[in-house]
């Protein structure tokens, strides 16, 4: 079967240790996490997890099983990238100098629709917010030039479709 | 707040009580109805022990021989109870040695909960003496596990650990709780958990799916059912009855679902799967619809999924979604407790005699019979075997006894020629095949079903793994009944090794001590059989004994079970030798 890019969003209690037991059922399956984001959502005390993998539908939906069937667990969905929007943040430091010496990498920066945050004197930061691969564009323009510092944070994403936890916590209590 | 500021404030009486942390774990204990519980005293559970000294009137502590054989003595108390097992223990290695009992208990879906003491919250994280961090270590073995850092917490979570571990499909819940929490003075309410709002134990059964399968079950012309431990943790043996007998449908049991259907029932096939019986096994492959009902789809009892059962349709009925399609393909799945479910489907089943069907089980069943079961209960050579061991016992106890089997070839002739009579009466490890499961688990189903005979059939090996077991029998004065199997071998190792590996015995030949010495050490009545005309009698001698009493049989050395579907063979390649 054909492996691909899944966005798995988990809905959770804000419990302690559910990182680690959501975890460990990628491990258990010895399947790779690729990035993953927790965050808190619309919802009060609930906690939203956005695990991306490359695996198997068939991987992708047995694992969402064993998600749901966690006690903490409120919801599980899985989507490829055509059912999401998705985005992830990177942030590169450069040297200063660089930024008065090297005409161009203004001009890189100026077509990658990044932002320069902060500037001090030693090093200026970019920021820059998109799809993996525009990051990676991003990356690859900068890197002959020297990149001091790069971090790349989760992917976070939203469905294009609804998704009704504040319903299915209203009915899983009735 | 004490007792008295409650009062005031609320302007009402309400009674709150201002204990300690540990006195209230033995009152949830006890709203919750346990009357026994196994475990191992140690500095960060002293706590506790002190207030069960308190309450020993009230509730009963098995004071067992290392926290494995707890863990143990609490699943044959939940499995033959229905009740939740629970077992407790001390921080560190108190709580480590529940680890293999509470993996067994989560893949065979036992209800227990486990209660470890945790060096005091200020202390966390700092490698303080006898500290591991076993809530990240039961993680992936538990159904749910937490950890108590403040007294005021205690009702609330083991109320829910409670619901937890006996809701939906079974399994081991942990709590561990800081030395600080159980010293620490709150005002004690009790509220049992009946919901948790992420948690949706029971999936609602859909009526489109029990119709899809009445179709289907209806149109068979060679329905199968394979029935797990499923129909017996929903109580639906009943239930199972009527849809086999009103449809005329041959069923065969898992190893965990053994006893839901009499074994003397017409239409009881006998059991699936690797050392299963020959006439389900090569008819997964024949029938037309099979019908799974509260079971897995393990490898063991499935072979190669590749060609399990391709020519028919599959129903599942489970209470677990996770299960649907995990291994095997359903056309149909029917979700909810199969109590619910098989209840709904049976007024929609129509009457119906399959008779050819039945003469294929009958003419295989008869194959299996002169060549494997008859020789097997009644040997020419001269040595004893398992098989006529345990047909000694069926004899004695009339089918009537709850078998605790450990794991091996002893196991395997247990469930295979063992007959039951009613249901909850196997209690072995199935999923994880724990060695040392059998000696304590039988300590906890007889406190479980004290009215019933409890035989633990055991191997050489396996006895030896948890031996110690044998000071809790002393102590407690539990009358269970144990039947050691000798063959002086790791017998089912070395039955692979003989068949696989060329007769390499690596490693699986054992010198014994004298283990009627031993038990006898420990003030319990033992004796050894090494030939076939002393059987019977001894068999007869330890089940009238109102103790606790010890049998060992000197069986053939290198005997082995069949059939067998080797592994990665397809269910129809059963080898009857
Ligand atoms: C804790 C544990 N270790 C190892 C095994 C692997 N194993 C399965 S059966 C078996 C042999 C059991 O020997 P014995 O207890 O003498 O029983 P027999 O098969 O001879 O009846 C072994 C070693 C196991 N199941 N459990």
């Amino acid at each position: 079967m054909k492996k691909e890019i899944y966005t798995i969003s988990v809905y959770t209690e804000n419990n302690l240790g559910l990182l680690n037991r959501i975890a460990t059922l990628f491990i258990k399956r010895h399947i790779n996490i690729e990035s993953l984001t927790v965050s808190s959502t619309e919802i009060d005390n609930v906690s939203r997890f956005i695990i991306v993998a490359f695996i198997t539908e068939d991987q992708v939906k047995k694992i969402i099983g064993q998600i749901e069937k966690q006690v903490d667990v409120i919801k599980a969905y899985y989507h490829t990238n055509e059912e999401s929007i998705y985005i992830q943040s990177a942030l590169f430091k450069v040297k200063s100098s660089l930024l008065f010496d090297e005409r161009q990498i203004q001009n890189i920066i100026k077509k990658s629709n990044s932002q320069i945050v902060t500037v001090s004197r030693e090093f200026f930061v970019i920021e820059k917010s998109g799809r993996k691969e525009e990051i990676d564009k991003l990356y690859n323009e900068l890197a002959p030039f020297g990149i001091m510092q790069f971090v790349r944070s989760g992917r976070i994403s939203v469905t294009k479709e609804e998704m009704k936890i504040s319903e299915i916590l209203k009915k899983q209590l009735n | 707040m004490n007792t008295e500021t409650v009062k005031i404030k609320q302007g009402k009486t309400k009674t709150t009580q201002r204990i300690s942390g540990s006195e209230a774990i033995i009152k949830c204990l006890l709203a919750e109805g346990v009357d026994v519980l196994y475990g191992y005293p140690g500095g960060a559970i002293m706590p506790v022990y002190d207030e069960l000294y308190k309450y020993q009137d009230k509730i009963h502590h098995v004071l067992t021989r290392h926290e494995q054989g707890a863990i143990h003595a609490a699943q044959g108390y939940a499995r033959v109870s229905g009740k939740a097992g629970v077992a407790i223990a001390t921080s560190g290695p108190g709580a480590t040695n529940l680890i293999t009992g509470i993996a067994d208990a989560q893949i065979d879906s036992t209800p227990v909960v486990c209660i470890t003491g945790q060096v005091s919250s200020h202390l966390l994280g700092s490698d303080a003496f006898q500290e591991t961090d076993i809530v990240s270590i039961s993680t992936p073995v538990t159904k749910w596990n937490y950890q108590i850092t403040k007294s005021s917490e205690i009702p609330e979570i083991l109320a829910k650990a409670f619901y937890i571990a006996k809701s939906g499909r079974p399994g081991p819940v942990l709590i561990d709780i800081t030395k600080d929490a159980q010293f620490g003075e709150f005002d004690f309410e009790y509220k049992k958990c009946e919901k948790i709002r992420s948690y949706n134990p029971v999936p609602k059964m859909d009526m489109a799916q029990v119709k899809a399968a009445a179709e289907l079950i209806n149109k068979a012309k060679k329905p199968f059912i394979v029935l797990g431990q499923g129909v017996i943790l929903a109580n639906a043996e009943e239930e199972l009855k009527s849809l086999v007998e009103k449809a005329d449908i041959p069923a065969a049991s898992t190893l965990l679902g053994l006893s839901a259907l009499p074994t003397e029932h017409e239409l009881n096939m006998g059991m699936v799967g690797m050392h299963g019986h020959y006439a389900p096994n090569v008819l997964t492959n024949d029938c037309d619809v099979l019908i799974a009902i509260g079971m897995r789809f393990d490898d063991r009892v499935t072979g190669n999924l590749e060609t399990y059962a391709k020519q028919a349709k599959v129903i599942h009925f489970d209470i677990d979604p996770s299960e649907i399609d995990k291994n095997v393909k359903t056309d149909v799945a029917v979700l909810g407790t199969v109590k619910e479910t098989l209840s709904a489907l049976i007024p929609l089943i129509n009457p119906n005699k399959n008779e050819e069907w039945h003469k294929k089980f009958k003419d295989l069943h008869q194959i299996e019979h002169e060549e494997v079961i008859h020789p097997e209960i009644n040997p020419t050579k001269e040595k004893l075997t398992m098989g006529e061991v345990i047909n000694a016992i069926n004899k004695e106890t009339n089918g009537e006894a709850i078998i605790v089997s450990d794991v091996g070839q002893n196991q395997m002739f247990a469930s295979r020629y063992a007959d039951f009579k009613q249901s909850k009466s196997v209690v072995t490890s199935g999923g994880l095949g724990t060695m040392g499961f059998s000696l304590p688990a039988s300590i906890g189903a007889k406190m479980g079903a004290p009215e019933r005979e409890v035989v633990a059939i055991i191997g050489d090996g396996g006895f030896q793994m948890t031996i110690q077991e044998l000071g809790t029998i002393l102590q407690t004065k539990v009358p269970v009944k144990m039947v050691v199997l000798n063959n002086e071998f790791l017998g089912m190792v070395r039955q692979w090794q003989e068949l696989f590996f060329d007769k390499r015995y690596a490693s699986t030949v054992m010198t014994n001590p004298n283990f009627i010495k031993i038990v006898e050490g420990y003030g319990i009545q033992a004796k050894r059989v090494t030939k076939r005309e002393n059987l019977s009698n001894a068999v007869s001698e330890m089940i009238a004994s109102n103790e606790p009493y010890f049998l060992e049989v000197i069986v053939e050395k290198e005997g082995n079970v069949f059939p067998m579907i080797p592994s990665g063979a397809t269910v129809s390649d059963v080898r009857l030798k």
